[in-house]
C-alpha cells in the first residue's frame, strides 16, 4: 500500500511539548476523518510515547523526540516515537502492565494504554542509543476523499 | 490548568478542568495534596466534568490522591468521568475501587 502523506516532527523533550504533540499529530490525521473517538485513541497513545521520552528516556536532562507519522490509502496509520535517551535494558518486562522504574506518580500502564488503544505497538531500544515506538491504527474510511490525493 | 475548589463542613471538592497529561499532573498534584494537608476532609471529591483529555499520568493522579487519602483516614470519590476518561480508569482496574459516586459508576 503506497503511503498517501507524511510528517516528521523534532521537538525538545520538555513536559509542556506533551500537549502539542498530541495536537500535532492529530491535527495531521484529520485529513483521513477519522471518527472522534479514534482520534482520541490516537491522541492518548501518542501522549503515553511522549511522556515516556520526557519521563524516562531523557530522565535528567533534556533531548529531542522525534516523530514520524505516515498515512496509508487504505485508512493506515502509522506512527513512530523516538529518543536518543537511555534505552530499556528488558523490554519485555518493561511492557508488562503496572511494571515501572518512575516512582510513584508512575502506575506503569502507559505500554498498556498504547497496546489497547492501538492496532499495534512494536517496540525496539538499545540500552544508551534510545527507544523506537512504532504503533499503527487503521481508520475506517467513511467516504472517498478524491481531493485528499 | 485551572482550578476551582470547595470545602464544606468536611468535604472538599476539587473541580478539574482542561487536559489531565503529565505536564499539568504535576502542579494539580501539589494543589490537591496542599489543601488536603490544610483541610484534613473526611471525603475529597474530585470533579472530572471539565477534565477534556487524559492518559495514564491521570491514572497515577487519582491513585496517588485514593492512597493519601486513606492514609488521613479519609476517603476519595471520583465523579463526573466522561465514557472516554472511564476508558482509561477501567484500563487501571479503578473501577474496582470504592471511589464512584452514584451515577458516575464505571460499568
Ligand atoms: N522511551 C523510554 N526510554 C526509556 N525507558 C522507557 C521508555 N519508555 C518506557 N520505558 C520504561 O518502561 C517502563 C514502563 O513504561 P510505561 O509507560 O508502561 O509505564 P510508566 O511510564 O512507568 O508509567 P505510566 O505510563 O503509567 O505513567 C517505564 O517505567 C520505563 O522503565
Ligand atoms: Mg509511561
Amino acid at each position: 500500500m503506497k503511503t498517501m502523506n507524511e510528517m516528521r516532527l523534532v521537538f525538545a523533550s520538555r513536559s509542556a511539548n506533551e500537549g502539542f504533540a498530541r495536537s500535532a499529530v492529530s491535527a495531521f490525521v484529520a485529513q483521513l476523518d477519522p471518527a472522534v473517538d479514534e482520534l482520541a485513541d490516537l491522541r492518548t497513545a501518542v501522549s503515553e510515547a511522549v511522556t515516556n521520552c520526557i519521563v524516562h528516556a531523557y530522565k535528567d536532562t533534556i533531548g529531542d523526540i522525534f516523530i514520524n507519522v505516515q498515512l496509508f490509502e487504505n485508512g493506515r496509520v502509522m506512527v513512530r516515537v523516538r529518543d536518543r535517551g537511555c534505552g530499556i535494558p528488558d523490554v519485555k518486562k518493561a511492557l508488562e502492565p503496572l511494571y515501572t522504574t518512575g516512582g510513584e506518580d508512575r502506575s506503569g500502564l502507559g505500554f498498556s494504554v498504547m497496546e489497547s488503544f492501538m492496532d499495534t505497538m512494536k517496540v525496539r531500544s538499545t540500552v544508551g542509543k534510545g527507544t523506537t515506538v512504532t504503533m499503527e491504527k487503521y481508520i475506517r474510511i467513511r467516504r472517498r476523499r478524491d481531493d485528499a490525493l | 490548568m485551572d482550578v476551582k475548589e470547595t470545602t464544606e463542613q468536611a468535604v472538599t471538592t476539587v473541580y478539574l478542568a482542561g487536559e489531565l497529561d503529565h505536564h499539568n499532573a504535576a502542579p494539580l498534584r501539589e494543589r490537591v495534596d496542599d489543601t488536603v494537608q490544610k483541610r484534613h476532609p473526611k471525603l475529597l471529591v474530585l470533579d472530572f466534568s471539565g477534565i477534556t483529555f487524559m492518559d495514564s499520568s491521570g491514572i497515577g493522579f487519582v491513585m496517588g490522591r485514593y492512597k493519601l487519602m486513606l492514609s488521613m483516614g479519609g476517603r476519595l470519590q471520583v465523579r463526573g468521568a466522561s465514557p472516554r476518561m472511564e476508558k482509561v480508569m477501567r484500563l487501571a482496574g479503578l473501577e474496582r475501587l470504592p471511589i464512584w459516586s452514584g451515577k458516575d459508576e464505571v460499568q
